[in-house]
C-alpha cells in the first residue's frame, strides 16, 4: 500500500519540507496538550497527532487563493495552510491577538488572508459551505478550487449526501477529502455504517473517488495533486477517502474505552513522521544533523509562539457585542443589531467604533 | 400603479438581478414550475437557469450553498418554500450563518438574503402553516423582516442584499394576492425602523407580516366605536424598532400585541417584556396579547380559523384595553 520503503524518496528537498510540516503539526500540538494541562488552554481541544500526513500532503498542492474548509480538529490544517502558530496559540488563550480575537478557540480558527474557512464543529456542517464557495468560484469564472476536510463520521450526516449531490450535480470545483480515522468520537465505522467504503459513497453521486494511504505523506500529495489539478481543470468535484489514524483521545475528556490499546500501538508502528523519516534515513537522504537541526527550527517555532500567546492581551469586555453583526460605519456602534441585541442601553457607544 | 405583493416581490428579483451581477435566487422550483407561489414566474426565462437555480430538495445543502457563495462573493437570495421547511436547513442558518461573523472575530461576514413563506389560514395542516419568524428573532446575528405592505414587499429585498450581514424575509402566504396601488418609481426602503400605519391615541395596536390587515381592519371598526387605536407596523423583527413602540405607548398609555405565532416563549412575549420593562409608569392597563392558539395548526376550516388570531378577537383585546383602569 505505502510507497515508502526503504529504498528512499525521489525528492529528499522536498521530503524533508514535508517531514518539517508534519513535525511542525504534532510539536504544535503536543504543547497544545501540555498547555491544556496547565489549564492555559480550555474548552475541547481535538488533536490531528497520526494524521498529519493528511493535511501536510494536500496543502502542498493548493494554491494560495484556493479555499480551505476543515473541522474542529483543525490546529494542523490551519498552520499549514499558513496561519502562524503563534496566532492559533493566541487563539487558544482568548486572546484579541488570536486568528479569531478569542472568539473561536480551537475549534473555530479562521483566517481570511489565507481563505481558511474554519473551524466547523457541527459535522459535516462545513460540506455545503465548501460546494458555495465553490459555486461562487463557478459563477465568477474564476480557476479555484475548494477543499474540504470531514471526518468519516460525517458521512452518516444528511449534509453530506445533499452536498455530494449538490457539486456533482452542478459540477463544482470542490475536493472532498475525507479523513477516515475509523472513529467518530467513540463510534467505529463498521458499527455506524452499513456500506464502509467510503469512497464508493462517493462514486455513487458520480464523484471520482479513490482512497488513499493517509500515512504516506507523499501517496496523500501525489493522490491530491491528481485530484486538484482534475478539479482546476474543469473535471468537476473530486473525492479522496485518506486512511489515517487518531494516536491520542478523541480530545482532552475521552477515557478512550472503545479501543484497545494494542490496536493504537499498532497504528503508531506507521506513524507518518517516523514512516518518512526512517525511509529517508535508511536510504542516507537524512544526514543526523539535518535531522537535529530541523527538530531545533521546529521547537523555536514553538517556542516563540508559547512566547506570543503568553504575552497576548485579553480582549476587552467593551468588545464583548462586537462581530456580531458587521460594523457600520453610520452608527458607530459595530452594527445596530449590538445594543438592540440584548436590550441593555450600555451596549452602545463607547469602545465601538467601526473597523 | 395597480400590483400585488405577488408582483411587487418579483419586481424586486428582476430588478435585483439586473441591478447587481453577484445576484442569484437559488431554491425549489424556482425556475421551470416558476416558484411554487409564483414568486419568480418568468424569470428563468429572462435571467436563465444559472441565476435562477433550481435545486433538489436539500434544504440544508442549499442554504448551506448559499451561505458559501455569499462567503465567496456573491449576493444569492435563498428561497425556502415554507417556514416549515427552513427547519431542515437550521444547522446551516443558525450554526453558520448567524455565527460566522462572530467566531471568526470579525472576518467573514455573510451577505445571504433567504426568502420563506410563513403563516397560516389556507387550510395547509401542521407542516405547512406555522409561524416561526419570531423564533428566529431569538438569534443574535440573523436580521428578521416580515414585510407586510406592497411598499415593503417591493422594497425590502434590495437593502437587504446591501446588508453585509443574512437577512431572513418572512412572506405571510395570505398576503400574495393583496393588491393595490404602489408609487410607479417605488423601490428600495429601510429596513430598520416599524411603521405607524394609523394614527390614534386611545391605544396602540402593535403587529407585522400577515395579521398587519386584520389589524388595521379591527382598527377602522374600533373608530366606528369611538376607538382611535394606532398601528404599528415592526417590519423588523430584529432588531425590534423598540422606540418607536415606547414612543407610541408613551401616548396611548394602552397596547395590545397581535401575532399569529404562538404566545410562550415568543416575539410578542419579548413584547409585551419590553414595554413593561421600559415604559411600565405609562401603562394604564395590562397590556392584551392576541396569539394563535397552542396546538400545531389543524386543518378543518373551522378548526383552523379559531387557532388563530381575528378581528372579533382583536377588537375584543382592545375594548377590554380601553375599559380596564383609569
Amino acid at each position: 500500500m505505502t510507497g515508502l520503503k526503504n529504498q528512499g524518496v525521489p525528492d529528499a528537498g522536498h521530503a524533508l519540507h514535508l517531514l518539517r510540516q508534519m513535525l511542525r503539526v504534532r510539536r504544535l500540538e503536543e504543547k497544545c496538550i501540555e498547555l491544556y494541562s496547565a489549564a492555559k488552554i480550555r474548552g475541547f481541544l481535538h488533536v490531528y497527532i497520526g494524521e498529519e500526513a493528511v493535511a501536510a500532503g494536500v496543502m502542498e498542492t493548493l494554491a494560495p487563493d484556493d479555499a480551505v474548509v476543515a473541522t474542529y480538529r483543525e490546529h494542523g490544517h490551519a498552520l499549514l495552510r499558513g496561519v502562524s502558530a503563534g496566532a492559533i496559540l493566541a487563539e487558544m488563550y482568548g486572546h484579541a491577538e488570536g486568528c479569531c480575537r478569542g472568539r473561536g478557540g480551537s475549534m473555530h480558527l479562521f483566517d481570511a488572508a489565507t481563505r481558511f474557512y474554519g473551524g466547523n464543529a457541527i459535522v459535516a456542517g462545513g460540506l455545503p459551505l465548501a460546494v458555495g464557495l465553490a459555486l461562487a468560484d463557478r459563477m465568477a469564472g474564476r480557476q479555484r478550487v475548494t477543499v474540504c476536510f470531514f471526518g468519516e463520521g460525517a458521512v452518516a450526516e444528511g449534509e453530506f449526501h445533499e452536498s455530494m449531490n449538490l457539486a456533482a450535480l452542478w459540477q463544482l470545483p470542490v475536493l472532498f477529502c475525507c479523513e477516515n480515522n475509523l472513529y467518530a468520537m467513540g463510534t467505529a465505522l463498521g458499527r455506524s455504517e452499513s456500506q464502509t467504503d467510503i469512497a464508493l459513497k462517493a462514486a455513487a453521486y458520480e464523484i471520482p473517488a479513490w482512497a488513499v494511504d493517509g500515512m504516506d505523506v507523499l501517496a496523500v500529495e501525489e493522490a491530491a495533486r491528481r485530484a486538484v489539478d482534475a478539479v482546476r481543470s474543469g473535471g468537476g468535484p473530486h473525492f479522496l477517502e485518506l486512511r489515517t489514524y487518531r494516536f491520542r483521545a478523541h480530545s482532552m475528556f475521552d477515557p478512550e474505552l472503545y479501543r484497545e490499546k494494542s490496536e493504537v500501538a499498532q497504528w503508531m508502528e506507521r506513524d507518518p513522521i517516523s514512516l518518512l523519516q526512517g525511509a529517508m534515513e535508511a536510504a542516507g537522504q537524512l544526514p543526523a544533523e539535518d535531522w537535529t537541526a530541523l527538530q531545533a527550527d521546529v521547537e523555536a517555532e514553538i517556542s516563540t509562539a508559547v512566547g506570543f500567546a503568553e504575552n497576548g492581551t485579553p480582549e476587552p469586555v467593551s468588545e464583548l457585542l462586537r462581530f456580531v453583526y458587521s460594523d457600520r460605519p453610520d452608527d458607530g456602534n459595530g452594527g445596530t443589531g449590538n445594543a438592540e441585541a440584548t436590550g441593555n442601553p450600555e451596549a452602545t457607544g463607547k469602545g465601538r467604533a467601526a473597523g | 400603479m395597480k400590483t400585488t405583493y405577488r408582483e411587487a416581490m418579483r419586481a424586486a428579483l428582476r430588478d435585483a438581478m439586473q441591478r447587481d451581477d453577484r445576484v442569484f435566487l437559488m431554491g425549489e422550483d424556482v425556475g421551470r414550475y416558476g416558484g411554487s407561489f409564483a414568486v419568480s414566474l418568468g424569470l428563468l426565462e429572462e435571467f436563465g437557469p444559472e441565476r435562477i437555480r433550481d435545486t433538489p430538495l436539500s434544504e440544508s445543502g442549499f442554504v448551506g450553498a448559499g451561505i458559501g457563495a455569499a462567503l465567496g462573493g456573491m449576493r444569492p437570495i435563498v428561497e425556502i418554500m415554507t417556514v416549515n421547511f427552513s427547519l431542515l436547513a437550521l444547522d446551516q442558518i443558525i450554526n453558520n450563518a448567524a455565527t460566522l461573523l462572530h467566531m471568526s472575530g470579525g472576518q467573514f461576514n455573510v451577505p445571504i438574503v433567504i426568502r420563506m413563506t410563513t403563516g397560516a389560514g389556507r387550510q395547509l395542516g401542521a407542516q405547512h402553516s406555522h409561524s416561526l419568524e419570531g423564533w428566529y428573532a431569538h438569534i443574535p446575528g440573523l436580521r428578521i423582516l416580515a414585510p407586510a405592505t406592497l411598499a415593503d414587499a417591493r422594497g425590502m429585498l434590495w437593502t437587504s442584499l446591501q446588508d453585509p450581514d443574512p437577512v431572513l424575509i418572512f412572506e405571510h402566504g395570505s398576503l400574495y394576492n393583496v393588491a393595490g396601488e404602489i408609487d410607479d418609481d417605488a423601490g428600495a426602503v429601510d429596513i430598520a425602523k416599524a411603521a405607524v400605519l394609523r394614527h390614534g391615541d386611545a391605544l396602540t395596536l402593535i403587529t407585522y407580516g400577515g395579521t398587519l390587515p386584520m389589524v388595521l381592519d379591527a382598527a377602522e371598526q374600533l373608530a366606528g366605536e369611538g376607538i382611535e387605536a394606532e398601528v404599528i407596523d415592526l417590519r423588523s423583527l430584529r432588531p425590534l424598532d423598540e422606540h418607536t413602540i415606547l414612543d407610541s405607548v408613551a401616548r396611548t398609555h394602552r397596547a395590545e400585541v397581535v401575532d399569529e405565532g404562538w404566545r410562550s416563549g415568543s416575539i410578542s412575549a419579548e413584547i409585551t417584556a419590553r414595554i413593561a420593562e421600559k415604559a411600565f409608569y405609562d401603562l394604564d392597563a395590562p397590556v392584551e396579547r392576541v396569539c394563535s392558539a397552542e396546538v400545531p395548526v389543524p386543518y378543518a376550516k373551522h378548526l383552523e380559523q379559531a387557532a388563530l388570531p381575528s378581528v372579533e378577537r382583536i377588537m375584543a383585546g382592545a375594548r377590554r384595553a380601553v375599559g380596564a383602569g383609569g
